[in-house]
């Protein structure tokens, strides 16, 4: 078995059009994840010790399982509560609440991570509560989480693959058909590889610079 | 829902496969991580390169990419491997690249005196290493071990989609034959919470034990740098 | 116990020559210092001491020779071509404001920082470079390791190892480094521990005592490994000022009692009166004054001198 490059051109435009769904499903669910990170965060300062707990234990549950049982979940069982969803839908909006729970423990611990110095300094000006967050506390925090909020990208990125378990025609869904289609698996695979590979390294040489950039030490 | 309890012995064995590949493939990510992770502490800068060259790999990779390729790619070109041990070699490899930078990280994080005290002593460097940087080093790097073992765990549900009856391919058999879609998804996200709750419970315990051991107390919630370090996806910094 | 200068680490027979003092064929004494040599490691009165310094090093100690020592950091010149000998068993003190190099010139010695230029001597071997062919090239790990066999060093923050407990931080070393027996090392340990005035602590841990007890255990863990040269870098710098005469009375009796070569950085100028049979003095990787304490704390002949010691005297 060798490799051959005649065929490897041809599916070529297969993967690219697979990379798209990669790279659309990996964006929204970004999206969501940071807006849906924050109510989290939120909901977890909230005064009332209930919402604090019930919130607690819904993410630790959505962090602690896996993200292809969940996709059933969302993409199976919402049809029999009347809602339909397309394959792409369900994955980006599963792919979101997973990395939701992740990016909400991002947040408080870049608020907890500004020192405590911080604080006791806004007591003693005096500060109003607002200006405490906004001119304080929240531009020393974002500097600090903005790297690791960088590496939940890539994370996400490599997790999206998995959206093939409900058959969204992604890369590796893609790659997968052309393989099958043709009965050679090796380039389509390997080309995936490869494609991740170059755009995780990529990628996570900007997420360093990043973190050079908003280094806090 | 009774029919869906009622093949308990379907998920007993769904629920020891996933146990399974977690042990094997954390064991296979743990013996990865201290190689490589030593190699990138290293002096030399031809064994740091080593630890890069496999770090960006296989940390890059997405595993169920890497699975698909050992499944199907690497056996046209006469490498065969069982399942188990595709699924088993594409988890610890991917999980071990972010054990081994968390290996590299906790090592250069010891404080320099402590390494300044070991020279003093006139220890030599394999002593240096394995008597006091490394024993010192473990505390740091337990609590993002914890969170790569609860990673590897979820990791191990994508063996459902090459045929392997884990967790999540009794879960998907048992709605087949039952019809009750709610119910089978929803106990088998309920073992898998059980089962990362289960791992947790182990690295608390190992963490009290290193901490008793270093004289010290770790804040309860983790920190900024415990979670970029266990991050999928994440280097350790500093 | 046997004689502690009959341990395996001790019959190194660098400069133990009978009356040779450090007085070596190849090295270039100078000629003040080949005199001074002769003796040196037995003009302290050994007898007398308590039981528990029997556990102190004792036995020849090697006398020290920078020779147009230069250390960089960077574009700084922290020591530019900087030349003092230290005589075998000599006990002198480093003084001088910081950055002045005084610390540096104990890392160098310790092999914590690389030397840029010149040769430092301990006894009748240069520390970073050994002969090949006859020619001097730069020391590998090997030489390092044999020459660091000589040396000990205190360490402002104490640094023990948090890993082990204080039996252990102790008995590690001569275990792992100097082949000695586990029950050998334990033994020893405990007559150190008795020398410093904590036996009682000998499975505590490092984090449950106070910073001056640490400093003694560290004191103890220096003296374990029976070094011939000690150096002590600002060892009461990190330590509440309430602890620091418990700490400066035990290296005063420590320094008393043993043949040691001591090399002292201090901020304390009444410790430093006390325990060095000379002082240097300190500025800008040079040395601008040297002599007897009393002189240098008494009639110091330098503006500089004179400006610092008020200056930490103010304080």
């Amino acid at each position: 078995m060798t490799w051959n490059w005649e065929y490897t051109g041809e599916i070529l435009p297969d993967l690219l059009s697979g990379l798209r769904y990669t790279v659309i499903a990996t964006l929204v669910g970004y999206v969501i994840a940071l807006i849906l990170g924050l109510v989290w965060t939120l909901l977890r300062r909230t005064p009332y010790p209930a919402v604090n707990h019930a919130v607690r234990w819904v993410t630790e549950f959505i962090r602690s399982t896996p993200l292809i049982p969940q996709l059933y979940f969302v993409f199976f069982v919402l049809p029999s509560l009347g809602i339909t969803l397309s394959p792409l839908t369900a994955g980006i909006i599963t792919l979101g609440v997973h990395y939701s729970t992740y990016t909400a423990e991002v947040y408080r611990a870049g608020i907890a991570d500004v020192p405590k110095g911080q604080w006791e300094a806004c007591t003693a000006l005096n500060l109003p509560k607002s200006r405490v967050w906004l001119d304080v506390i929240l531009p020393q925090a974002v500097r600090r989480v903005i790297p690791t909020l960088g590496n939940y990208l890539i994370a996400m990125f490599k997790d999206s693959p998995m959206l093939f378990a409900i058959n969204v025609a992604e890369l590796l869904y893609a790659a997968n058909r052309a393989g099958s289609v043709n009965g050679q698996f090796l380039e389509p695979m390997t080309m995936v590889g490869l494609l991740f590979v170059v755009v995780s390294v990529i990628s996570s040489i900007l997420v360093r610079r990043l973190e050079r950039r908003y280094a806090t030490h | 829902m009774a029919d869906v309890l009622g093949s308990y012995n379907q998920w007993l064995a769904g629920a020891w496969l996933t146990i399974q590949l977690t042990l094997l493939g954390g064991a296979l990510a743990l013996a990865l991580a201290l190689v490589f992770g030593m190699a990138g502490a290293s002096r030399h800068a031809w064994v740091r390169g080593l630890n890069r060259l496999y770090v960006e790999f296989f940390r890059g990779n997405a595993t169920l990419v890497l699975l698909f390729w050992f499944f199907y790619a690497l056996p046209l070109i006469g490498l065969r491997f069982t399942t188990m041990f595709a699924a088993v070699l594409a988890l610890g490899l991917n999980i071990g690249a972010y054990g081994a930078e968390v290996v590299r990280g906790s090592i250069r994080a010891v404080p320099k005196a402590q390494y300044e005290a070991t020279v003093a002593l006139n220890f030599t460097p394999f002593q240096r290493m394995r008597r006091v940087l490394l024993p010192q080093a473990f505390a740091l790097m337990l609590p993002p071990f914890g969170n790569l073992i609860i990673e590897l765990m979820k990791g191990t549900a994508i063996v459902s989609l090459v045929g392997l009856v884990d967790l999540t391919r009794a879960s998907k058999d048992i709605q087949g034959s039952s019809g009750e879609t709610i119910a089978a998804f929803s106990v088998a996200l309920v073992l898998y919470f059980v089962i990362a709750q289960m791992l947790q419970l182990f690295v608390r315990y190992a963490e009290r034990r290193v901490d008793r051991m270093l004289g010290r107390r770790l804040p309860s919630e983790p920190s900024l740098g415990t979670i970029a370090a266990g991050a999928p996806g994440a280097g350790v910094t500093g | 116990m046997p004689p502690t200068d009959t341990t395996p680490e001790a019959p190194t027979p660098d400069n133990a020559g009978a009356g040779g003092g450090s007085t070596p064929g190849d090295a270039p004494t100078t000629d003040e210092s080949a005199p001074a040599a002769k003796g040196v490691s037995t003009h302290k009165d050994a007898a007398g001491e308590g039981e528990a310094a029997a556990a102190l090093p004792h036995g020849a100690a090697p006398g020290i020779r920078f020779e147009k020592v230069v250390k960089r950091f960077g574009d700084n010149v922290v020591l530019r071509e900087l030349d003092f000998t230290v005589e075998p068993g000599e006990r002198v003190t480093l003084i001088g404001p910081s950055g002045s190099g005084k610390t540096t010139i104990l890392r160098l010695l310790m092999t914590l920082e690389t030397l840029n230029e010149g040769v430092i001597w301990i006894g009748d071997q240069t520390l970073w470079h050994m002969d090949r062919d006859g020619k001097r090239v730069p020391a590998n790990q090997k030489h390092l390791h044999e020459m660091r066999k000589q040396v000990g060093m205190v360490f402002q923050q104490f640094n023990l190892f948090p890993n082990m407990n204080v039996l252990r931080n102790l008995t590690e070393g001569p275990v792992r480094v100097l082949g000695v027996s586990k029950d050998e090392a334990v033994e020893r340990a405990r007559s150190l521990l008795d020398l410093v005035g904590l036996a009682d602590k000998i499975n505590a841990h490092p984090t449950q005592l106070s910073g001056g007890q640490q400093q003694r255990v560290a004191i103890a863990r220096a003296l374990a490994m029976q070094p011939k040269v000690l150096l002590l870098d600002e060892v009461t710098s990190a330590l509440d000022p309430e602890l620091v005469v418990g700490v400066q009375d035990l290296l005063r009796d420590i320094a008393r009692q043993s043949d040691l070569t001591l090399l002292c950085v201090t901020h304390e100028m009444a410790f430093a009166k006390d325990i060095s049979d000379r002082v240097l003095m300190f500025d800008q990787g040079q040395i601008v004054e040297e002599g007897p304490p009393d002189q240098i704390f008494g009639e110091p002949s330098e503006q500089r001198t004179r400006d610092f010691l008020q200056a930490v005297l103010a304080s």
